[in-house]
């Protein structure tokens, strides 16, 4: 396999598409958005609880390809405890990495950045994406979001 | 066509291949394996050059000009109606109207058909299998009207269920639009017989032949089609360009879709009266390139012999239906006993869009998603399927190579 394809496909990005962490309903959610990429066909529900200005509980259902899978997945391990400021500030920089031209270097997201591969493949950005287009949109009290 | 054509002599692949430049060229560094012809075809070298021969000597605008090349470009331009009318064996060019694309002529169809003769309470039917510009256009049409759109069922294999189809047209549908093909199935409706039980409860039929019209002859007469609408990029021709056929005496019956020049005969303030058929359904500039390109992949298409050509892809198709078949949890989806091109199916868990990507990577273009289909992926309960599909240039080493990426698929998910 090229390596190209190994770094879109990283152990940890198989993992979570197979194993989602916070993949249930949160029963009473204080915020709740769903999300769609027209594209590919994925669908991406999110629900939080917020407790003050901090995400005290987060969890998604949906279902899509194994980079918005795992996003998600990763997403909602990221932001869990953390205040909102924090999580929109994170957000910024995610789309920076994500976004960012390859020959470019990025900054280090921690866990998240086993994502920065796909840099390498433009249409699948916005399968990465998707989880925290979903997140903002839930904070804004959208209901709905796209990556269009 | 012309008895040597159909004549179905063996297609020489390595022949077809060399007309088509884009096939020697290299995606990632692997050679290019393109198996998304159902999205669209590429084109041959005949096709680029009658592009090129148009715009560097005739260019001119149509129906107009008293120079030289306006009457060159003209000649042209109706020379290429011709060949669209014999390819599809239609009685008369005035049967033949270049649209921009199949969407465009139903439209036109859905517009036009149903100012005169759709009324509230009446009904369209359409299929469950039929693509988003097949569905949408009579949506809106039975929102203007007030009209009801039914949907006829397909069952497990992707076939129509004639029974139901027959039994759904009633006295008061006044059209029944059906795909010749499906894109996300492959599956070949049985036309004569759709347009059989329509005519006989008086309802008109268009046939959506986007799919199908390089993939097997098509005779308009023989199906006995009110309409039919194709599009020039499947046809091996460029984009921007496809063809509404309908029968003269219900085009002359029809008001206009578009309105502008070309199409009226005289124009005051208080009235406008129309021109002849078919320019009476062609408002402004048309894509007169587009046209001249098309009718040349439609000579290369007849030099090449749909007989031929078609009996190649059903030999690929068996193959590749076989292959993809071997890879340890593929579901086909789609598995009509009469199909063309289309190999449509899922892997598991594994999401179409993961498999578009790896395949990419080996040179394989296929599609992935849901096909501008999405009531087809309901009926099947899936988001989205990834597609081959096959045409007369593809060759069994390519379909080896699909295998082998398919493999590749499995490992990285395993």
């Amino acid at each position: 396999m090229t390596a190209d394809l190994n770094d879109l496909y990283q152990e940890v990005i198989l993992d979570h598409n197979k194993r989602p962490r916070n993949f249930r309903v949160l029963d009473k959610p204080s915020h709740h958005a769903e999300g769609f990429n027209p594209l590919c066909g994925d669908r991406l529900h999110l629900f939080l609880n917020v407790d003050g200005d901090r995400i005290a509980d987060v969890a998604f259902q949906g279902s899509g390809c194994a980079i918005s899978k795992a996003s998600a997945s990763l997403m909602t391990d990221a932001v869990k405890g953390r205040s909102i400021s924090e999580v929109r500030d994170l957000f910024e920089r995610f789309r920076r990495m994500v976004t960012t031209p390859s020959d470019c270097s990025v900054e280090d997201l921690g866990k998240l950045s086993v994502l920065a591969g796909v840099r390498e493949f433009p249409v699948r950005v916005k399968c990465a994406s998707l989880a925290w287009h979903v997140l903002q949109a839930a904070l804004d009290r959208e209901e709905r979001a796209t990556t269009e | 066509m012309t008895p040597t054509a159909l004549s179905g002599a063996v297609l020489d692949v390595a022949r077809v291949r060399a007309d088509f430049p884009i096939l020697r060229r290299e995606v990632h560094g692997k050679p290019l394996v393109y198996l998304d012809n159902a999205a669209t075809a590429q084109k041959p070298r005949q096709v680029l050059d009658a592009l090129t021969a148009y715009y560097t000597g005739q260019n001119a605008n149509v129906h107009r000009g008293v120079h030289l090349l306006s009457q060159v470009a003209t000649d042209a331009y109706e020379a290429a109606r011709e060949t669209v009318r014999s390819f599809f064996n239609a009685s008369s060019v005035q049967e033949i109207v270049f649209t921009r694309n199949s969407t465009e002529g139903i439209n036109l169809v859905a517009h036009a058909f149903g100012a005169a003769r759709v009324d509230e309470g009446d009904e369209v039917l359409i299929t469950a299998m039929e693509h988003h510009s097949n569905i949408v256009p009579w949506q809106l049409l039975c929102q203007r009207a007030g009209a009801r759109l039914r949907v006829a069922p397909i069952d497990d294999r992707g076939e129509l269920l004639l029974d139901d189809l027959d039994a759904m047209i009633g006295p008061r549908t006044r059209i029944v639009a059906v795909a010749h093909m499906s894109n996300a199935l492959g599956t070949i409706n049985p036309i004569e017989q759709i347009v059989g039980f329509a005519h006989a409860k008086g309802a008109a039929v268009l046939v959506d032949g986007s799919q199908a019209a390089y993939h097997m002859p098509v005779d308009v007469r023989a199906l006995d089609c009110d309409f039919y609408v194709a599009t020039g990029h499947k046809l091996y021709g460029p984009t921007g360009i496809g063809v509404l056929y309908g029968k003269a005496s219900l085009l002359e019956s029809l008001p206009p879709f578009l309105g502008g020049g070309d199409m009226i005969r005289s124009v005051t303030f208080e009235q406008s009266t129309w021109n002849d058929l078919p320019h009476k359904f062609e408002a402004g500039t048309p894509n007169i390139a587009g046209a001249i390109g098309l009718a040349a992949a439609l000579d290369y298409i007849r030099s090449v012999g749909l007989t031929a050509i078609a009996q190649h892809e059903q030999e690929l198709l068996a193959y590749a239906t076989s292959v993809v078949s071997e890879i340890p949890g593929v579901r086909l989806i789609g598995t009509a006993r009469n199909k063309a091109s289309v190999v449509s199916f899922v892997m598991g868990e594994v999401h179409p869009h993961d498999i578009g990507t790896i395949l990419d990577r080996e040179g394989v273009a296929i599609r992935t998603g849901h096909h501008c289909a999405q009531p087809v992926m309901e009926r099947f309960g899936i988001p989205a399927t990834a597609r081959a599909s096959v045409a007369m240039y593809n060759t069994r080493e390519e379909i080896d190579v699909l295998g082998r990426a398919l493999r590749r698929v499995r490992e990285v998910f395993a």
